[in-house]
Formats: C-alpha cells, structure tokens, sequence
C-alpha cells in the first residue's frame, strides 16, 4: 500500500490537522472481479440454458449423470447468484468502497485472497453438484468443507471492509456502506446457521435438524440469501452507481435511510411465507406473510427513490444505455418486490406455489434486477478503470433490447404456464373427479411455453456476448489504470463530534457499533422465528406409526439426494380437495421427523411424491424400475430424464453404517448395536425387492443395485400413515 | 440438541416482546432523527458519491 504524507496548505473545517495523504485505489481487484463474473456469467447462463432445453427435450441431458437435469439445476442457481452476481457484487464493492470511504482496501492480501478464494469455490462447485455432492438444501446445496471455505472467504471479506471503514478518510458512512455492512453481517449469519450439518464423509453430510424445523431454517436461509445477497449489496450498489451514471445526487438521502433500516428488520421475518399451506405451524406461516406485506413499503420507497434520481434526466435516460439498463434494473426491483408480497398472501400462493410462476418470479429479480443493474455497472466501470470511452454505444443498445426481449420471452410464458398448469391441476369434473387425473397431461400442454421460455433465455445469453465484445473492444482501446492516484486529508484523530449532532450521526460514524447494532436487528428476527418451533414440543406432534427409515431406504432417500429429484418433485401434500384427491392424505409434520433433510421441494414439474407407495398410488417395483431406466416407456411423452445408471451401479453398503450411527446421533431411534445389522437388513429387504422384480417382469438384477435402494425408498412413502389406526396422533415426542 | 438448552430459559416469551418494543424505539428514533436532520448534513451525504476526484465536478449546481 502506498500511501505518503505530505503537507498541503489546503483545508477542510472537519479536517483541522491539515495533512493531505497520497494513497491509489485498487483498480485491479475490480478489473479481476468484473472479469470473473462474466466468465460464470456465461458458464450459469448456458448450463440454465441446458435445462431449460431439457424440460422440453429430456435428450438435452446427454445421458450423461452429471449433465441430467436434477444434478445442473443447482449448478445453474449457483453458479448466477454466487459465481456471476456474487463477483459482480464484489467487484462493485471494492470500486465504490474505496472511493466513498477515501481509501485503499484496507489490505492487499485479503482483497486478492477474497478473489482467488471465491473462485476456488466456485470451482469446487462446478465439479461436485455434478458429480451428485449436495445437501439438497436450496441455494446452498454445497457440501461441508466448501461450506467452511465460504465462511473463511466471506470473513476475510468482511475484514477487509471493516478495516477499510476503520482506515477512512471520510467521516461519514455512505448509505452504499450500510449496505454493504449488513450484507456481510447477515450472510455470515445466514450461511453458518444453515450449515450445521453432521459430516459423514468428506463429501456427505446430514443436517442436523429435520423435517420442520429443518424446512424452516432452510427458507429462512433462502429467502434471506434473496434479501441479502440479491438485494442489499446491490441497493447499495444502486446508490453509489446510480447517481454516478446520472451524475446527480439521489432524489432523497433521508429516504434512503429508511429504506436501510426497514429492510433490515422487516426481511428478515418474512422466511416463511415459502413454507404456505405446508405442515409449518400457523402463527408461523402467518407471520411470514404479514411480514411480506409490510415489505412493499420500503421496497416501493426504493425504487422510487432510485427512479425519482433521474427526474429532470430523462432525455438523457433515452440515449444512455447505461441509464436504460439501470432504469428497467429499479423497475424489476419494484416489480418482484410488488410481486413476492402478492405471492406470500395465502389464496395467491394456492395458485403459484409449486409451478412456474415461481420461476417466472425469480428471473424478474434475476435477469432484471441483479443482471441489468451489474450490466449497467460495467458499462459504467471499464471506460472508466481504462480511461476511455465505451467503444460503442449502439452495441450496448443492441445489448439492452436484446437482454430486455429475452426478459419478456422468459417470463410470459413461465406465467401462462403457471397459470395454466396451476388451474389445471385443480380442475374438477362435475361429478367431483379430477379433470386431468394424469398429471403428465398438465405437463405435455404447457411444452410449448417451455420452448418459448428457451428461446427469451437464449436472447438474454446472447446480449452478455454483444457485452463481452464491446467490453473487450473498449478495454484494448484503453489502457487500464491499475492504481488510481487519489488524494485526500487524514481524519482527526480523536473526533468528538459537535455538541448538537443527533446520535444517529454519532452512530454511523461508528462502523462497529453500526456493525452490532445490523447483527442485533438480523439476529433478533432470525431467533423469534426460528427457536419456538424448536422450543415447543408441540409443534411437531409426533405420530406413533412413524418409523425411521430402514438402512435400505435411507441408501434409497440419499441416491434421491444425489440425483436432485427434489428439483423435480415436491413430498408435501397441501390440504386441498385437488392435492389429497390426486395424491392421498395431506402431510402432517410428525411424518417428517425423521427427515434428515427435508424434501419438501419447491417446484412440481413432476407429481408430489409423498404417497408415492401408498396404497392408493403404490406402482408395482418393475413398474419403477423400469420408469427409472426409460421414464417415456411406462409414461409416453414424459420429460423426466432417464436414469439407466441406478440399474448399474452398486451402492456402498459398508457406508451405510456410519450413516445409522450418524442418524441415531442426530436423534433417529435406532437402537444401540443396529450398525451391525445392517448389511443383514439391506440384503433381506433387497433380495425381496429382487425376488418382485423377477417375479413381475422377469427382471434380473441383484439386491446391491442403487434401483434397488431406490425403488425400497419410493415404496416407502407415505406407507407410515396407513399403519396408523384412527386418531393415533399425539402431541408428545418420543425423545 | 439446541432445543434443550433453549427450554431452560426461563419466560422465554418475554423475549418477542423485549424485542418488538426495543425495534418500535429505534424506530421512532429514527424518524425523530430524520425529522431534525440539518440541510447541509443531508446535501453533503447526498453528493458524496458524486464528488471523488477523478472526474470533473459537473455536479456543482446540485451542491447547493
Ligand atoms: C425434469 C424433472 C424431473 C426429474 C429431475 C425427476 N422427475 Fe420424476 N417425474 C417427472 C415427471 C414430469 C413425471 C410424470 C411423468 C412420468 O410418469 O414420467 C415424473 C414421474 C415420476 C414418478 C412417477 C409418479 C407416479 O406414480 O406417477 C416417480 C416415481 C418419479 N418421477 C421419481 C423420480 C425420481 C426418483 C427422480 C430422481 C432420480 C426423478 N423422478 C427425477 C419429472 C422429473
């Protein structure tokens, strides 16, 4: 770092020491982070590409286990928010940080440890969801050692930042720096509190809560990821860039105060309202939802605040691209956070739920917020960072229509799909049955909108190529300004403040205190919503009839896991006519109990699999087998992908005993000893499985096929509750 | 696990109430802070992102 003192003769009232430093900004840690996040921007774009071609075509998957849809869902979420968005958010950070605060990061190393560390994760990433390593928990599906990575990358993050805030030259925190404050606080807590896992292996792992409260820990995870990851960073970003694009200053300081501080207590509650309807206690879906009202208000000031920016500007909004891409980005905020709120009331959320409105939902925040807002930026930063201008302004034109039609191409037809499937599956003949009692007939006839759906994504795509050339052309025009030469008067030491100041300025000159107080209002909700569902016993009223899984199934439940089913299909019945009409009785929370983790899933491209072995629904085991091995064969014209590999493959059964004893740790009854009977257990239970097989289809396999744990786990299923006799259900826990 | 060290507590649900009356403060106290925010104060956090100084000050007629 270089930084030299030097007197200067000019001065400032708060800077009464009169010393003017000479220091440079860190140019080429943004230059790094930039790069980065639009290298996975590509790479997550593509492979979401992929699978969005696969819903229709299932051949897309290449038959190959690590490109088959449930295993590169994941990969695609990941890789957009943490590998794109998340450098993006980086690279924004360290741009703004350092100018708003006066000062170079406040350490080297820890800037480029954040950058090499980061993408290291990313590739782990990139190399074990295909290969099937995932806890399953939505959007945070790596496993344990990666998990531990990421809380050391994000520290050193926060280090530096805070560092860098303790090392200002400016008094005052820009409320871009709040921002960013509360997204290192809260994303800390958010990721610690949802890893806490059992390691197995070095690469397997069980969450240490199960079903509810597992469930619930999740959404809180995951809907606050949305609100700390998507979101804060990028108002931040939004107030810093914003008016830099515009060169004017925000329409409302005090407004975007509030905007700061309600976000930060009100999002933090809303977590549940992904759980409606579920087996999730009441008073808890309900405040999820009260919640989710509420945060229309500060959402709505946001946006408006950042629209309100550009008034008197808006003839120059329509020939500046990077005005138009950060315009649309503020109205997608405005959008989805119109959109989520209507999607958390009840009778809404009966609609959406489970189909792909959701999705549709998601990508007005993907691609509009985060993607046109980051797109916005680096038009923005690489003329500057490499003193030149934009190479050409109609490219970036070309790029906005392009990014804007794929948006309009991607959602449309997600909310007709939506729609439509959604109406579908409730529809009821006059005689009382389901009109569509074959759930593929809803799926076949809302293809056409997954084509079209391709096609808006493939747009989008193709925009951040017209980027990247015009990007690259503007660069090699330039020369990059790796260090920035900047200048600005020490602080005081010692600075008591005026007399009359309120205390919120005191306060927000403390970044430490600032720091806390985040954590305080972050924590508080996290823990009101989350310790009485594990407080009160009565919130999982257990059912007697319910059994730990058998050793085979378990093996069954993780081959599940590892294939990502649970991208596809939901294990929790809703209680409406259509759902237990079409799927059997809805889900009670004591079922779950032994869920380590939850499969409650959130999408239903394929039916509820919850009462899967039921009597009501129960399939023959050739007829799994053989739908694992061909799905289109038992059920013609079906998009779920093929699974041939589960019918070669062997489990290992020798795992499974550190399995039994890592469940009888997290709390599963299973009794002392049962380790050693394992193996005996498996091969009854799959020898019998074996034995059907051949019986009904003259099917020759052995009982160590990973079919075979599989079709014991689907068969399960929903068969807990039809040992029970009537009115079983108690309120008391067997722990 | 967790669960049981949480059972301890004693009035655990006084907790909720603590809590929703010490975010109602500092709510209050926020609006009361904006509410006496001096001008200069607001129009110098306003422009700080504007006035770094690799760029010409264009925006001196918004610094009022
Ligand atoms: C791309 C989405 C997708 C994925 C991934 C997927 N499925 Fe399916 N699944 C479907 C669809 C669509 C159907 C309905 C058509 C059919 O029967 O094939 C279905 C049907 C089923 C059925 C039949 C339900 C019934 O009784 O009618 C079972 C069982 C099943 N899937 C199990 C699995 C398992 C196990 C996995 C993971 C190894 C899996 N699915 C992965 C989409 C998917």
């Amino acid at each position: 770092m270089m930084e030299g003192k030097t007197l200067a003769t000019e001065e400032k009232l708060e800077h009464s020491s009169l010393t003017v430093e000479k220091f440079a900004y860190d140019n080429h840690i943004v230059r790094l982070f930039v790069i980065a996040s639009v290298v996975f921007g590509i790479v997550g774009m593509s492979v979401g590409l992929m699978a969005a071609i696969q819903l229709f075509y299932p051949a897309a998957n290449l038959g190959l286990p690590f490109t088959s849809f449930g295993r590169i869902r994941p990969l695609h979420t990941n890789a957009v928010i943490f590998a794109f968005v998340g450098n993006a958010m980086f690279a924004g950070v360290y741009y703004s940080m350092q100018r708003l605060l006066k000062a170079r990061m406040f350490s080297d190393f820890l800037s480029y440890f954040n950058f090499w560390g980061w993408q290291a994760i990313i590739l782990a990433a990139a190399i074990t969801l295909p290969l099937g390593y995932t806890t399953s928990h939505e959007y945070a599906e790596l496993e344990w050692p990666i998990d531990i990575a990421i809380a050391l990358v994000w520290v050193a993050f926060g280090v530096n930042m805070i560092g860098t805030i303790l090392k200002r030259r400016e008094r005052h925190l820009y409320v871009a720096i709040w921002f960013y404050i509360a997204t290192f606080v809260t994303v800390a807590i958010l990721h610690i509190f949802n890893s806490i896992q059992l390691p197995i292996s070095i690469f397997k792992s069980y969450y240490v809560f199960a079903g509810v409260q597992d469930a619930l820990v999740q959404w809180w995870y995951g809907h606050n990821a949305v609100a700390f990851f998507l979101t804060t960073p990028f108002l931040g970003l939004m107030y810093y860039y914003l008016p830099k694009a515009a060169n004017r200053p925000v329409f409302s300081y005090k407004l975007s105060i509030i905007h700061f501080w309600s976000l930060i207590f009100i999002y933090i509650w809303a977590g549940p309202h992904h759980l409606l309807y579920t087996a999730l206690p009441d008073w808890a879906q309900s405040l999820g939802t009260v919640f989710s009202i509420m945060l229309i208000a500060p959402s709505w000031g946001g946006m408006l605040n950042g629209l309100l920016t550009l008034r008197g500007a808006w003839d120059r909004v329509r020939e500046d691209p990077i005005l138009k891409f950060m315009v649309v980005a503020v109205t997608a905020y405005g959008m989805s956070t119109f959109e989520g709120p209507m999607l958390s009331l009840k009778n809404v959320n009966w609609i959406s739920h489970y189909t792909d409105w959701t999705i549709a939902h998601v990508h007005i925040g993907g691609l509009g917020w985060n993607g046109f807002l980051i797109f916005g930026i680096f038009y923005w930063l690489v003329p500057k960072m490499w003193g030149t201008q934009l190479h050409s302004v109609k490219l970036a034109n070309t790029h906005f229509w392009l990014g804007t039609l794929g948006m309009i191409f991607y959602a449309l037809p997600l909310y007709v799909a939506g729609f439509t499937q959604s109406l579908m599956w409730k529809q009821f003949t006059p005689d009382g049955f389901l009109v569509y009692s074959n759930f593929l007939q809803t799926v076949t006839q809302i293809l056409p909108m997954y084509m079209l759906r391709a096609v808006g994504g493939a747009l989008y795509l193709a925009g951040v190529f017209v980027m990247v050339y015009n990007l690259m052309k503007t660069a090699y025009a330039g020369k990059f300004i790796r260090n920035e030469e900047a200048e600005a008067p020490a602080l005081q030491k010692n600075y008591v403040g005026k007399p009359n100041e309120g205390w919120h300025h005191r306060l927000e000159r403390r970044a430490v205190m600032m720091t806390v107080l985040v954590f305080i209002a972050v924590a508080t909700g996290g823990i009101i919503e989350i310790i009485p569902t594990m407080l009160v016993k009565s919130n999982v009223p257990s059912i007697a009839s319910v059994q730990p899984y058998t050793p085979l199934e378990l093996e069954g439940r993780d081959l599940y896991i590892r294939e990502g089913c649970v991208g596809c299909h939901s294990q929790m019945v809703r209680p409406f006519r259509d759902e237990t009409e079409r799927y059997g009785e809805y889900s009670k929370a004591g079922e779950f109990v032994y869920d380590h983790p939850f499969l409650w899933g959130s999408k239903r491209t394929g039916p509820d699999l919850h009462r899967e072995g039921h009597s009501k629904n129960r399939r023959s085991d050739s007829w799994h087998y053989f739908h694992m091995l061909e799905p289109q064969q038992m059920s013609p014209g079906s998009i779920m992908p093929p699974y041939p590999w589960l019918l070669e493959s062997s489990f290992d059964a020798e795992a499974l005993k550190d399995k039994i004893s890592a469940m009888r740790t997290l709390g599963v009854p299973y009794p002392e000893g049962y380790e050693n009977q394992v193996a005996e257990e498996v091969k009854k239970q799959g020898e019998a499985i074996v034995q059907r097989l051949k019986e009904e289809a003259k099917v020759k396999t052995s009982a160590d096929k990973e079919i075979v744990a599989m079709i014991a786990y689907l068969q399960r299923l929903g068969t807990d509750i039809e040992v029970k006799a009537e009115g079983e259900e108690t309120t008391n826990t067997p722990e | 696990m967790f669960k049981y060290y949480f059972e301890g507590i004693k009035n655990v649900e006084i907790f909720p109430i603590i809590s929703l009356i010490i975010f109602f403060t500092f709510f209050l106290g926020m609006i009361v802070w904006l509410l006496v925010m001096k001008k200069s104060y607001v129009d110098k956090m306003k422009n700080m992102p504007l006035q770094s100084e690799d760029e010409p000050n264009e925006s001196k007629s918004f610094l009022l």
